[in-house]
This record gives C-alpha cells, sequence and structure tokens, in this order.
C-alpha cells in the first residue's frame, strides 16, 4: 500500500460535472483529486458517445462530446487537479477531524475534507451476458477481465464477444491455454483488423477454434465449469469443454459500492438539497445525473450550476467561519490570477 | 401520422401515433411501452432499445449499419429480425409497423 493521498476535495467521477466542479472549487482555492473508473475523464461522453453532437451547453450550438470534455480539460488546467483512473471507490469512513477517508479496488487511500459524488449513471462494470445460471461460476471459473495469466494456464478457455477485449485476450491467452474457443454471433468483429487476421490464421493451424454463435447454456459444479453450450452457428447447438470464461458483452453503469456508504438512497439516486446539494452526510455532496431532487432534470448543464453552488457550501466546510467574497471572473483579478490570465 | 404497434413481451399491445422523423425508441419511451430502457438517450452507445421487427416489415424497415450491428452484439437474444429501435425512422412507409420487445435488454 502508497501512503495516504490527501487532498481538499475527493471527487468521484471524472465525467464533465466532475471537471467542470474542479473550476468552480477552484476559484474558492480549494484542491481537488478525481477518481474515475474509466483509464480518462469524460465519463459518459467519452466512453458511450464522444463523436455525437450535443446541442443544449450554452453559447455552444454544437460541440461533440469529446469536443466539450476537451475544453472542460482546458478550462480546469489552472488548477492542476489529480486524477487517479481505473479505480473504483470502495469504502467511506469518516474521519474524527471531521473529514473523510475513501479507499479505491486497489488499496489506495485518500482522505479528503470534502467529497463530491460525481458518479453519473454510477460506475461503468462489464456487463454480465444473459446466460442463464452464470452468476454461480463468477469469480471462480467466469471472469470479466485477466488479472494474471496464468489463471488461465492449462484450462479450456471459452472468450465470447467480437471486440478488441475479446481478440486481444483470445490472443495471448492462445499460447497459455489448454483450448482456446472464440464465440461471436457474427463473423465479423469490431476489433482491429489485424488481431482479427491473426486470430483468423491461427484458426487455420488448428491453435484454436471460432465458432459463430452465442453461448446458452453452461455445465459444471460448484462454481467450476466443465461446459458450455453454442447455439446459432451453422452445426447447430454443439458442447463445448469449458473450464474458464471470458465474456467481453460491454459495459453497463452500477451504482456499486457507493449504495454502502450510509447515505439517503432515492431508487438508486442521492438525494440532496437545492441549496448546497448535499447529501444526508454533511460533509458528502452529490452532483450531476446521480443526485436527485424535486425537479432534477438529467442535463449537464443543471449539473454546471450544480457545482457551482455546492462549491460555495464545500468552502464552508473546509475552511468554517472564513468570509466567502462573491466575485466575478469578467472583473476580479484575484480570480483572474488562479485561472493564469490577466484581466 | 404513422401508426406503429409494440407488442410487449407479457403480449401487451401499445398502437402509438408517431411523428415522422422521430425514432421507434423515442416512442417507445413516450408511450411507457415496457422493456424499452433506452439508456444511452439514442446515441447508439447501448443495446437497450432492442426490438424485434414483424417479419413482414423486416423488408420495408431495412438492415442495421454496422455501428448498429456492433452494439447488436451487447444484445439479448439476437435474431435475425433484431433492430435497436433508436435507429429506426419513422417514415410513410412504415405505417402499420409492429415491433416486439424482447424478454430483457441486455
Amino acid at each position: 500500500m502508497t501512503g495516504i493521498i490527501s487532498t481538499d476535495v475527493l471527487i468521484v467521477g471524472a465525467g464533465p460535472v466532475g471537471l467542470f466542479a474542479v473550476f468552480e472549487l477552484g476559484l474558492l482555492d480549494l484542491k481537488c483529486h478525481l477518481i474515475d473508473i474509466l483509464d480518462k475523464p469524460g465519463g459518459q461522453c467519452a466512453e458511450l458517445y464522444p463523436e455525437k453532437p450535443i446541442y443544449d451547453i450554452p453559447g455552444w450550438p454544437s460541440i461533440s462530446a469529446q469536443g466539450l470534455v476537451d475544453k472542460l480539460l482546458e478550462q480546469v488546467e489552472p488548477f492542476k487537479p489529480d486524477f487517479t483512473y481505473n479505480r473504483m471507490v470502495s469504502s467511506l469512513e469518516k474521519l474524527d477531524d471531521g473529514g473523510f477517508r475513501v479507499t479505491t479496488d486497489e488499496n489506495e487511500v485518500f482522505e479528503a475534507k470534502v467529497v463530491v459524488i460525481a458518479a453519473g449513471g454510477g460506475s461503468f462494470q462489464p456487463k454480465r451476458p444473459p446466460i442463464p445460471g452464470i452468476e454461480a461460476y463468477e469469480g471462480t471459473s467466469v471472469f470479466y477481465s485477466v488479472r494474471r495469466m496464468e489463471d488461465f494456464r492449462d484450462h479450456d478457455l471459452v472468450i465470447v464477444g467480437g471486440g478488441d477485449s475479446a481478440l486481444d485476450w483470445t490472443l495471448n491467452l492462445q499460447p497459455v491455454a489448454k483450448s482456446v474457443t472464440l464465440v461471436h454471433r457474427r463473423p465479423e468483429f469490431r476489433a482491429a483488423p489485424d488481431s482479427v487476421n491473426k486470430m483468423y490464421a491461427m484458426q487455420e493451424m488448428k491453435q484454436l477454434e471460432f465458432r459463430v454463435g452465442q453461448v446458452t447454456g453452461l455445465t459444471g459444479a460448484d462454481g467450476q465449469l466443465a461446459s458450455a453450450t453454442i447455439k446459432g452457428g451453422p452445426d447447430g447447438d454443439i458442447e463445448v469443454p469449458c473450464t474458464r470464461m471470458l465474456p467481453f458483452f460491454g459495459l453497463t453503469m452500477k451504482l456499486g459500492p457507493i449504495a454502502e456508504w450510509g447515505l439517503n438512497l432515492h431508487e438508486n439516486l442521492i438525494p440532496v438539497d437545492t441549496e448546497k446539494f448535499q447529501t444526508s452526510v454533511p460533509g458528502i455532496f452529490a452532483v450531476g445525473d446521480i443526485n436527485w431532487y424535486p425537479g432534477k432534470l438529467k442535463l449537464i448543464l443543471s449539473g454546471f450550476h450544480e457545482v457551482a453552488l455546492m462549491a460555495q457550501a464545500a468552502k464552508r466546510v473546509v475552511s468554517p467561519g472564513e468570509r466567502i467574497v462573491f466575485q466575478y471572473t469578467t472583473s476580479s483579478t484575484s480570480l483572474q490570477k488562479k485561472l493564469g490570465v490577466s484581466g | 401520422m404513422t401508426k406503429l404497434t409494440f407488442i410487449a413481451h407479457d403480449g401487451t399491445h401499445f398502437d402509438v401515433d408517431a411523428e415522422n422523423g422521430s425514432t421507434v425508441m423515442e416512442n417507445a419511451i413516450r408511450n411507457a411501452v415496457p422493456g424499452i430502457e433506452a439508456e444511452c438517450g439514442g446515441a447508439c452507445a447501448c443495446a437497450t432499445c432492442h426490438v424485434y421487427v414483424d417479419e413482414a416489415w423486416t423488408a420495408e424497415v431495412g438492415e442495421p449499419e454496422a455501428m448498429e450491428e456492433d452494439m447488436l452484439d451487447f444484445a439479448y437474444e439476437v435474431q435475425p429480425n433484431s433492430r435497436l429501435s433508436c435507429q429506426i425512422k419513422v417514415r410513410d412507409a412504415l405505417d402499420g409497423l409492429i415491433v416486439r420487445v424482447p424478454e430483457r435488454q441486455g
């Protein structure tokens, strides 16, 4: 375990609203650290629809989702936020001094005076394929990512999917596994053509098997898989040996461990007040798509408004008693100094 | 107005009047058809508005484009008549279109 990372504000989620929170908090001299489960900033904008235009960002008649993320990154740059990617927050603990200790799924420890949940639709997690009974094998025979290649040594491996993850692991695990069967519902792939060509070449040499179809059934006992049924290919239903399975069915969004933080919830959303956007726990705020209040609209622009008000309240938590002078970026020399511009 | 019929998984029919140019998904959401989630809001970025196009209509509705095919990889029980309803635009020629909602989305 590395040392404790301290910051004024820990922001969970680096989507557009989490990013703009850095700006508003930064104007009030609060230093931010963002954690995101993705490997990049931007949240849904970057992951789901980077090239799609957004038409309801004030001042931008049309801007691509990735374009908006890029502009936000440029806007918050003066405040030098820190980012930790590929991590999910797991536990939260209240400290005696009023702050919070947050631990990630990789056991990094953060301490912050304020926690801002800007987690959008929740954390992106691998989607469970619609195979009856698959839950019983998860974590023992069915995995959604590869942590150690050795876990697959000498196993009959079935990989399901047609994207880069599926193809890359087919190629990388082939030398380790006892057998590899790649299953995809059609002969066209989303993966890089080069990987697809390599896969077909290995199939020619009988080093692996590619089958068109869908996995519809599993057999096994006590969490240990034995075989998988593949349906829909030209050969009809077939059963293949399978002691390890790697399904790559894309991502879905789930609230995840935040649900266990002791906050009041409203249908998987976090209720907040509309003055501070604070949750039921003082010092923990929720902004953007993850929060709920009467009249809530899940719009990026609503999130932007929410972070401006939240920042004022967060400042009062971090620096109690300090007078906050309301200022405009257009005219305030002190704000302009923070932004690194001169008026 | 173009008439569309959604048949929910439990067999309930939803007959709706749809505006040309809108998507089949938008009409499902507007009329609260159960089983159409449309998580991404119509960006062809998830596969939670999956429908089966009635066999009589598959030719008129047409085939999915490559990007939609890619997303269909993530859908549940994909069949040859599977489409993402956010990618079907309502037009005069689709008057009377019937689509079925699968048992579940992903």
